[in-house]
């Protein structure tokens, strides 16, 4: 009963801008779907051409059975889309927004209210406040509960957590996955790494194109090279001179530390040489780890290797 | 669609500035000039220049100065003092009547009163003329069931100094009127749709399944009503404040301001469809709608004074075929026959920018 997803070959530009560069995936039936890029990646043009709002450049799209230019009508009746920026009325009510919604698709809050009750339960104490005063995490589930008052088949959303505290963000992610158990497709974009983990399947997008479509576990798998996390005294400073560390690739901040991936196998000799070298520039306090990598790690390399390559 | 009404209402009572806009507008224009106009109306002072001292025309002061609409404020003997009179500044106007009044009206059935008004205040100066004229004919007809079977005629001539071409203070009411169902319905029309695609919403109502159709008349719809109790909050005021009655049938002049009323939705849905944000709709529909309304519709200026060019381009202003209209019901009461073409034209205009404006509804985004 849920819809699976083809792209084939999408391309999209506006005037002088490729915001898409032949995109080629596939979304299974039924899982959650992640696009982790940064701002300007193309995951907004992407959702747009699913939803059938824009027409690709060139390629195609089906979703289910129907192609996105085509049998737009059809894709508008089953698809639940949540736009990056808040699509409700901030001057009415909770309540008023979801009737809104509801009726827009010939249903009503009561009929679907079951399939949206667990997000809704949470809001529902507010249900008489306007949407412009709600908190961001309230505004994200009131934004869900409006995509999903139809029932609809597919949700496509499209950075519903950014700008959202991280308790909220957990929230929503549960609300994710107990919709995915009901046998809807999830769609969804994000730029916090974290939430990669979350999803069945990601797909790392840069200007426009794919750097790795996998499970979030084989893309940390696939991780080359071991990983060092560094700090000293001087933060600012430590980054240029990391950069110009032997055998060392993809230095980039995390959190606290730097991390760095160090391009010869052995660990130790890699590891003195490096505090040799911060020693003798006059660095204090320097620790440096081996770590695990996470998505972020993998994701930033990536990114780097495409630089490298364009 | 009754959900898209509802909604769209829900959004106009609860953004103050729109509801000012929509209801404080047509109350202070409309009040603005009802204040001009009938201001100091009661107790003008007048002067009079009685050239006969006969029954007649002294009966007929009488009945000026007993109205209440008028102060005696002195008799003048010659001619020459009538300047004189008005340059003293307390005096609006000058009834002179002309020698042997009474015994003219007798044997000739007719005679002649003179009006003279300081039109440096046109607005004033129109009104003392149009009462003092109404005064004198309704005394010339109580006098022709008394005096004889012939038809009695007291023949006003009125002449306005300082400003020879004025022009009557009703011809603004059509403007206002005009004006005010232009901008209600363009202007907020238009705003109100840009800022469904500012906040993103209008995302959310492409991707559902409603119609074009659909999501155009659930907008317009709320408008339509909001500008029809505006133009009869206006006639009401006209009717109480200005004492104009609508001299020909309002049931005409509500379906002729119905359609342009549409034809202004047209537009502003056309301005919205090619502005991107509520500034650029409010700029245009100002620049585009409002000052050409108020400057090339014969609102303000006449447009027979205009250069030829601009009365080439003030035939393609839906307004000053509206204003025609308007001033034919409201003031000439004529009926559908001496302004069908004018309803042609509009009617037309407004089967242009409906198809330009469903044409130009892009049914993605950009």
């Amino acid at each position: 009963m849920s819809v699976h997803i083809n792209i084939n070959k999408i391309c999209k530009s506006y005037d002088d801008v490729e915001a898409l560069k032949d995109i080629t995936l596939s979304i299974n039936a039924g899982e959650i779907f992640g696009f982790i890029g940064p701002d300007g990646a193309g995951k907004t043009s992407l959702f747009r051409i699913l939803t059938s709002l824009l027409i690709p450049t060139s390629g195609t799209a089906t979703v289910g059975d129907y192609d996105v230019v085509k049998d737009y009508k059809k894709i508008r009746q089953s698809t639940g889309y949540m736009p990056g920026r808040f699509s409700l009325y901030l001057d009415l009510t909770v309540e008023e927004n979801l009737n809104f919604y509801a009726s827009i698709f010939n249903t009503s809050l009561k009929e679907n209210y079951d399939l949206i009750k667990d997000i809704y339960i949470q809001i529902e104490p507010f249900k008489k406040r306007r949407a412009g005063d709600l908190s961001g995490g309230m505004k994200q589930k009131l934004a869900l509960s409006c995509a999903l008052i139809h029932s609809p088949k597919l949700i496509i959303l499209d950075e519903p957590t950014t700008g959202v505290d991280a308790v909220s963000r957990m929230e929503f992610w549960e609300l994710l996955k107990k919709m995915q158990k009901r046998g809807i497709t999830i769609i969804v974009s994000t730029p916090y790494m974290d939430e990669a983990a979350l999803c069945d399947h990601v797909a790392l997008i840069q200007g426009g194109k794919l750097l790795a479509v996998d499970k979030p576990e084989n893309i940390v798998k696939s991780f080359k090279g071991s990983l060092f996390a560094v700090s000293a005294n001087n933060m600012h400073k430590l980054i240029y001179d990391l950069d110009n560390l032997m055998n060392t690739s993809n230095v980039f901040r995390f959190g606290e530390t730097i991390h760095i991936t160090s391009n010869i196998d052995d660990d130790l000799l890699y590891t003195e040489n490096a505090h040799k070298h911060l020693s003798e520039s006059g660095y204090h306090n320097i620790t440096i780890n081996r770590v695990e990598p996470v998505i972020e790690d993998c994701f930033l390399a990536l990114m780097d290797q495409d630089m490298v390559k364009g | 669609m009754r959900a898209f009404i509802k909604k769209e209402f829900f959004h106009i009572f609860r953004d103050y500035r729109s509801m000012v806009i929509l209801f404080g507008m047509p109350l202070v224009m409309v009040l603005l000039f009802g204040f001009a106009i009938t201001n100091d109306i009661t107790n003008a002072r007048i002067a009079i220049l009685d050239n006969s001292k006969d029954i007649v025309t002294h009966q007929i002061t009488q009945k000026l100065i007993s109205s209440g609409y008028f102060l005696l404020e002195k008799n003048i003997t010659s001619q020459n003092d009538i300047e004189e009179a008005f340059t003293q500044g307390k005096i609006k106007a000058v009834m002179v009547f002309e020698p042997d009044f009474a015994r003219k009206l007798k044997t000739e059935a007719q005679a002649g009163v003179q009006i003279i008004l300081d039109a440096s205040e046109p607005n004033t100066a129109s009104i003392i003329n149009a009462y003092a004229s109404g005064i004198i004919n309704t005394y010339s007809l109580v006098l022709m069931k008394g005096l004889s079977d012939l038809p009695v005629k007291i023949n006003v001539e009125s002449n306005m100094y300082y400003n020879p071409e004025v022009k009557s203070v009703y011809m603004f009411v059509p403007g206002i009127i005009t004006v005010l169902l232009m901008l209600v319905s363009a202007m907020m029309t238009s705003i109100s749709i840009t800022r469904e695609k500012e906040m993103g919403t209008m995302e959310a109502l492409l991707v559902s399944p409603l119609k074009p159709y659909q999501i155009i008349i659930g907008k317009v719809m709320p408008y339509v009503v909001l500008s029809f109790i505006n133009l009869i909050i206006i006639l009401l005021l006209a009717r109480f404040v200005f004492h104009m009655p609508v001299q020909g049938s309002l049931i005409l002049l509500l379906s002729e301001s119905l359609l342009f009323i549409i034809m202004s939705l047209a537009l502003g849905i056309l301005i919205s469809t090619a502005s991107k944000t509520q500034q650029q709709a409010m700029l245009l529909s100002m620049f585009a709608l409002m000052l050409p309304t108020i400057l090339l519709s014969g609102f303000i200026f006449p447009i027979k004074n205009m250069p030829l060019i601009l009365q080439y381009i003030s035939h393609i202003m839906p307004s000053k075929w509206f204003i025609i209209i308007v001033k034919n019901i409201m003031l000439k009461g004529t009926g559908i026959g001496y302004f069908w073409k004018e309803t042609l034209i509009i009617s037309g205009m407004t089967l242009f920018f409906i198809g330009m404006s469903i044409k130009k509804f892009k049914i993605r985004l950009e």
